[in-house]
């Protein structure tokens, strides 16, 4: 069948396909109505076949022909908004696939030839394909595109090293300690020793979610690399929950200094350092 | 032959490490050290290895080795002076020296010595 009678076919037919295809999507189990009003599907619907058509009867199947960059504009943007809503890959492909079975039903009632029918599946098979593939990258990159940008807002917490009082610094760790991350603070915190010739650094764990045997293993080797430069280490902040696995682990902290909260290591720096805070009597 | 200085201060030895510590090197100062502790009866021992950049578990372990014997000769070591990297280095060799006293820099390492031997009362005010 030649491109443009087969595109004329479907231009013939568009508003009866139009109409099949939203009842089909309407009643598939992919339909989403919480994220997607139904005007917003009928009018992504409609942009869609259109440009569909457009490509049909330019009967090209290369989809960096000129002639797709619209098709593929309107995909683009859906697939871009479903990802952002919250739809599953699956469900945004099923809104490119499910065209097919409207297009067959309009193919099939023209009552063509075998050959012709089979030519006419076949190109709009390829044709959906190719574009619901496309779909699927979009949906993709749009995806690994906000995973990239959490990444960066991840590293941005980095981790300052604050300091408390004379020669006492603090190390308030917060979010999962991986390698790269013991790396960065564990390099800031001897930095900072060197720098205001702390005594004693208090690492506060209370933001860390989960403690096992490798982040006790990157906490250890900061301690012992803070008592290299000279400076003892106190380990505060240690949950209910979190002690209970530092123990079923069988990890040993029994070398280092630990307290339950950032107020009691405190108090322990600066008996050590020799500072002793009294409270006066405030008037009213 | 290259020799690494060891300054009398005091009853203090005090040790500067400010080349890069080769193998030879460290076995001659572990031998030279020794020697001077007794010969000089001295109470404490700094090392400094502030200008020290290169580490590696050799320099490592003859650090520590060199603390021990030290300490065998009842002289309170002090090591003073590491760097950020050297210190990271050697924690990720696994080499984190337990039982070697260390400071931030001399002044503190000596204020750590006359603490230590003011309470052995080997400092009878004369420091």
């Amino acid at each position: 069948m030649v491109q443009t009678s087969l595109a004329q076919l479907f231009q013939k037919h568009q508003q009866q396909i139009l109409e099949d295809w939203i009842r089909q999507q309407l009643g598939a189990a992919t339909l989403r109505s919480d994220l997607l009003k139904e005007s917003e599907l009928r009018e992504q619907s409609r942009e869609f076949l259109k440009n569909f058509i457009d490509v049909v009867q330019a009967g090209t199947e290369d989809l960096d022909a000129p002639s797709w960059k619209q098709a593929k504009e309107v995909l683009n943007s859906i697939s871009r908004s479903r990802g952002a809503q919250g739809f599953s890959p699956s469900e945004t492909a099923t809104f490119v696939f499910s065209l097919k079975q409207p297009l067959f039903e309009v193919l099939k009632r023209e009552s063509l030839p075998a050959q012709e029918l089979t030519d006419g599946t076949w190109r709009v098979t390829v044709l959906l394909d190719k574009l619901g593939l496309h779909t699927f990258e979009v949906f993709q990159q749009s995806r690994e595109a906000i995973i990239g940008r959490q990444q960066e807002e991840l590293l941005e917490l980095s981790t300052p090293v604050v300091r408390l009082w004379d020669s006492i610094l603090a190390l308030p760790l917060i979010g999962t300690l991986n390698s790269e991350r013991t790396q960065v603070v564990m390099e800031s915190l001897l930095e900072k020793i060197v720098e205001t010739e702390a005594q004693i650094a208090i690492i506060d764990i209370t933001g860390v979610p989960t403690v096992d045997t490798l982040v006790a293993q990157h906490l250890l080797k900061t301690v012992a690399a803070a008592r290299l430069m000279g400076a003892d280490c106190i380990i505060s902040g240690i949950r209910p929950q979190i002690a209970q696995t530092i123990i079923h682990l069988g990890i040993n902290l029994s070398d280092v200094v630990t307290k339950a909260t950032l107020a009691d290591a405190f108090a322990v720096a600066l008996q050590r350092t020799g500072a002793t805070l009294s409270r006066t009597s405030v008037r009213s | 032959m290259e020799r690494i200085p060891i300054l009398k201060m005091g009853s203090f030895l005090l040790v500067t490490i400010q080349v890069d510590m080769h193998d030879e090197l460290a076995m001659t100062l572990q031998e030279d050290l020794t020697n001077r502790v007794v010969k000089d009866r001295a109470r404490g021992v700094l090392i400094d290895i502030s200008s020290l950049e290169v580490v590696d578990s050799f320099i490592g372990r003859m650090i520590a080795n060199i603390a021990g014997m030290a300490r065998m000769l009842d002289a309170e070591t002090v090591l003073v002076g590491m760097r950020p990297a050297v210190a990271i280095t050697l924690v990720e060799l696994g080499m984190s020296l337990p039982g070697v006293r260390t400071a931030l820099n001399v002044n503190r390492g000596m204020a750590i010595l006359q603490t230590a031997l003011g309470e052995k009362g080997y400092l009878g005010g004369s420091a």
